[in-house]
């Protein structure tokens, strides 16, 4: 098996309140990331496909097409969008990197139809990154 | 198809610290044979770079495996205090009985951080320089571990 990954950059913006919470909560739980107008960060996403190489071809799935699926999917979807407000996958959902993530897993998965989908890594800065794959033992979200 | 997803959150930290590599199990000979310019009396050092993997299922209230206002203190507290412009060899008292290579620092700041109280520790990956990294996801039953 071989394992293909594509990046992808998009900036968006977002911020972290959950309306069960009080305005005290919310600060203390989220932090600077509570504040109400926003921020943004520039996003880069690594999406990574697993199969094996067609013997004909030696691709394991065409990345025109991935980049293809991945603008239609992700970047026409978050693109300069803000996150809490823009994108109905995220509607009620506070928007974290591991939440983006898990939005972006499902909106790949049925549309990667050669090799199977991976990991979605999903990078919010340098220095933070969440990672999705599929629970094969069941116990995760 | 909606079926269940892992998600893990990884922070990266960073320390500078130097060490030397030199075991007193060794001859001079042996210890500039095994580690080479590492070995050099005075020490030297690196910018590490620390990435640190959490685990476990998105709390549906906040969105998060971990919450960093959590994560980044602890880690502070646990490793980059400890470390950050230290001398391994004598400043962190695990050192004075084994070698600080890179693998053994991974299994050092593995086992600080095993404890952090809110979600599973997945990995500890470290890189020395940007040319050498090292990952640690902690023992695995049936793989003997040598004492350092």
């Amino acid at each position: 098996m071989i394992r293909v990954t594509r990046k992808l950059e998009f900036s968006a913006a977002h911020y972290y309140h959950n309306p069960n919470f009080s305005a005290e909560e919310n600060r203390r739980i989220f932090g600077k990331c509570n504040n109400p107008h926003g921020h943004g960060h520039n996003y880069v996403l690594e999406v990574t496909v697993a199969g094996d190489p067609d013997p004909a071809t030696g691709m394991v799935l065409d990345l025109k097409e991935l980049k293809d699926i991945l603008q239609r999917e992700v970047s026409d979807r978050m693109d300069h969008r803000h996150l809490n407000y823009e994108v109905p996958e995220l509607a009620g959902k506070i928007p974290t990197c591991e939440n983006i993530a898990a939005v972006i897993w499902r909106l790949l998965e049925p549309k990667i139809t050669t090799g199977k989908l991976d990991r979605v890594r999903l990078y919010e800065s340098p220095d933070l990154f969440a990672d999705c794959t599929a629970d094969s033992n069941g116990s995760g979200t | 198809m909606n079926r269940p997803l892992k998600l893990s959150l990884t922070r990266r930290y960073h320390f500078a610290a130097s060490h030397r590599l030199h075991s007193p199990a060794f001859s001079p000979e042996e210890n500039l044979r095994l580690y080479g310019k590492c070995s050099n009396p005075y020490g030297h050092g690196h910018n590490y770079v620390v990435d640190v993997t959490i685990g476990g299922p998105v709390d549906a209230e906040t969105g998060m495996v971990a919450n960093l206002g959590e994560l980044d203190p602890f880690v502070e507290r646990e490793v980059v205090e400890a470390f950050d412009h230290k001398f391994l060899n004598e400043e962190v008292a695990e050192f004075r009985s084994a070698v600080p290579t890179t693998e053994n620092v991974c299994r050092e700041i593995f086992r600080r951080l095993k404890h952090f109280p809110s979600a599973r520790l997945e990995r500890v990956r470290i890189e020395e320089t940007s040319k050498n990294s090292f990952e640690f996801t902690g023992e695995s039953a049936g793989v003997e571990q040598r004492k350092p």
